[in-house]
């Protein structure tokens, strides 16, 4: 990681409710569904931010939240000194050129009727055509963009003028990887990019990301539900739980040390490929499912599953404490006053 | 370590042979798989999506869709008994009731606009001879024993009343409702997240003990065969390619794809400075029209000249340990094959 920590993008007490309509005509709003409730993070210049939670809890709506695809509801995501969630459009289309997404399912993220050429294009085309670039692109530096950025991520430059379903799952992802490098992002936001792919392909997609990072030096939002491949892809680690985020930390620091009960729970319940270590370690086994995140909750999040709960978490929500200088957890025991007795 | 003797096989899969008719050829599905299961012995199969896990327990059902499957060959024998050959009556004595199988996806594998109730009682009552209402408290016990609180509640519930792991634990509690033998778990977990994965596993675990049913797992993550399994069987590209207890697999991995596979997967573990992950080139070979060369060996890391002529043979490198793979055949052996390409 960089040592001299520059904070790329900002997001402060971000919310993202989505309405429950009671189905009626007027669609009177009778709830939401909080799928983020009030998150807070910074991410450095050129670090790879995993972020990893159970379905359901938020991953993909932050991102989405932080690309400007859903309006949140509150809350403020500034790059650039700008805030995002407040910029008019024209301010938005310009600054959203340097954040760019890599999506999950390869198959339903490239259109099946344009070639490949035209797909990593298209992102170049848009802004060309706006005047957004540094000049007016010809055609001709275009296709020679499309042919360096094929290249770099390890297409067969010959494929161009293939379609989607011409190519295989990892192949695909390239393709979604190349067009998300099109405009040289400084941000990539990358939603669960290998979960769709098998184990050998999933290392090749895994180590072009890391190469690609370390060669342009792109920030990257790695979402995945994987533990494993967060562990190894990111520099720091976001647990998020119910669109809360449970614990922040430096990605080894959080393997070694676990400090919210969920993170535990987590690494505990994630096989590991090693049949000694799987029959000698004790496992946490979580009951019951994820609660859903349709009603305001006043205490901790993870309180209706939590192993290790207290009287006091019930009513009181947990604030982020320092455990160290890259650690972060938002639990009641690292608190400096013991609450084990109160209610 | 559990111990397995030769007399507790229960089902033995002989060279299966399953093809697919395409419009582009004949597609291998499964090319000639043979392993054992014994009695209370979890055995994994493991390999990457297309490599023919499903469609050989499938086969062992005759469930492969025919047409266009067709199961060419091979034997499986279910206590001595070719499943294979028994009619379709004699087949549903045993499918559902003696081998019985659960899905990846929980919610399309049970009937949404049934209650859990009538689904479980079907499954019973087509199996067992009891009344209807035996079969129901038999349902519920069943529902008690894979852990769904208040089951007399529960039973009268549709599946979309139940949460994804839930409607895993109504799937198991079906396929063990008749005393099954042998549980066919394919991709149990894939469809879950690992909080509710771990509770599934443990489940699987827990019956297995309990009833000493012998389950076949399928899976693609190496995590979940580690922990749970007995022994494993490697797939790639329809065939058996490595087979060996767990331990010995992952220890001392002699396929080099096998050896890919454990090294490719990122471990939960410190890490320095950026280690690269291991990756195997390439994409998984199509099946269909395979030249009778070793399918791996395009992406294979110590690939030898015979590799790209002739399929290896199987070696049994220790009683419990085989492999295919031209790396482990003697130097006679290698000579005789290319003698004969020629």
């Amino acid at each position: 990681m960089a040592d001299e920590k520059k904070v790329i993008l900002k997001v402060k007490d971000l919310y993202q409710h989505f309405p429950i309509s009671n189905g009626g005509i007027f669609k009177k709003q009778i709830g939401a569904i909080r799928a983020v409730d009030g998150i807070s993070f910074d991410v450095y210049e050129g670090e790879i931010l995993g972020i990893v939670g159970e379905s359901g809890c938020g991953k993909s709506t932050t991102i989405r939240s932080i690309a400007q695809l859903h309006k949140p509801t509150g809350g403020e995501v500034i790059f650039n000194d700008v805030d995002l969630c407040k910029a008019d459009n024209r301010t938005l289309l310009k600054e959203r050129r340097q954040i760019q997404m890599i999506f999950q399912d390869p198959y339903s993220s490239l259109d099946p009727r344009m070639t490949v050429a035209n797909i990593i294009a298209e992102p170049l085309e848009i802004y060309n055509a706006r005047g957004l670039l540094d000049h007016k692109w010809t055609k001709e530096e275009i296709d020679n963009r499309v042919e360096e950025l094929m290249d770099k991520v390890g297409i067969n430059i010959a494929f161009k003028n293939r379609y989607p379903h011409e190519f295989s799952g990892g192949q695909k992802q390239r393709v979604g990887i190349a067009r998300a490098l099109a405009l040289n992002p400084k941000i990539i936001l990358a939603d669960e990019p290998v979960s769709a792919l098998d184990v050998s392909i999933q290392a090749q997609v895994l180590n072009l990301i890391q190469d690609l990072q370390q060669e342009l030096g792109i920030t990257f939002l790695f979402i995945a539900h994987d533990l494993a491949v967060i562990q190894h892809i990111s520099d720091r680690v976001v647990v998020m739980y119910l669109g809360k985020i449970m614990e922040i930390s430096e990605a080894n620091e959080l393997y070694k040390n676990p400090c919210h009960p969920y993170t535990e729970a987590l690494l505990s319940a994630a096989p590991v490929p090693d049949p000694e270590i799987e029959k000698t370690r004790k496992r946490i086994v979580l009951e019951g499912d994820v609660p859903s995140p349709d009603k305001e909750r006043f205490g901790c999040y993870f309180y209706d599953r939590c192993p290790k709960k207290m009287e006091y978490c019930k009513n009181h929500i947990p604030p982020m404490f320092d455990i160290s200088e890259n650690h972060k957890c938002a639990c009641w025991h690292y608190d400096k006053e013991d609450h084990s007795k109160e209610a | 370590m559990k111990e397995f003797k030769n007399e507790d096989i229960i089902l033995d899969v002989k060279e299966l042979q399953t093809y697919f008719k395409t419009d582009a050829g004949i597609l291998k599905a499964v090319d000639g798989v043979s392993f054992q299961v014994h009695r209370g012995e979890t055995i994994g199969l493991v390999g990457e999506s297309g490599c023919g896990k499903s469609v050989t327990n499938l086969s062992i059902m005759r469930l492969v869709p025919s047409p266009p499957g067709k199961i060419v060959g091979g034997e499986v024998l279910y206590e001595g008994e070719d499943i294979l050959k028994l009619s379709e009556k004699e087949l549903r004595n045993i499918r559902g009731n003696k081998i019985s199988m659960i899905f990846q996806d929980p919610m399309s594998s049970l009937n949404p606009f049934l209650k859990i109730s009538t689904q479980m009682i079907e499954t019973i009552t087509l199996h067992q001879k009891v009344s209807k209402q035996e079969a129901r408290e038999k349902a519920i016990k069943m529902l008690g024993e894979v852990g769904i609180p208040s089951p007399e509640k529960r039973i009268d519930q549709y599946p979309h009343q139940f949460s994804g792991g839930m409607r895993q634990r109504v799937m198991i509690a079906m396929a063990l409702s008749c005393n099954a033998e042998v549980l066919i778990a394919d991709e149990p977990t894939t469809a879950l997240d690992v909080t509710i994965q771990a509770q599934i596993l443990e489940l699987i675990g827990k019956m297995n003990e309990k009833f000493n049913t012998a389950v076949i797992l399928i899976t693609h993550d190496l995590g979940v065969v580690a922990g749970m399994c007995d022994n494993v069987c490697v797939m790639y590209a329809g065939k058996i390619v490595e087979k060996a207890p767990t331990d010995k697999l992952f220890k001392e991995p002699l396929h080099p794809y096998t050896e890919g596979l454990i090294a490719s997967v990122p471990k939960l573990e410190d890490k320095g400075k950026k280690e690269k992950l291991f990756s195997i080139e390439g994409q998984p070979p199509n099946v269909i029209d395979l030249p009778p060369c070793c399918p791996f060996h395009p992406r294979c890391h110590k690939d030898i000249d015979v590799c790209h002529k002739c399929y290896p043979p199987t070696k049994q490198i220790d009683p419990d340990h085989s492999v295919s793979c031209w790396l482990y055949a003697s130097e006679e052996e290698i000579a005789e094959a290319l003698k004969e390409i020629k």
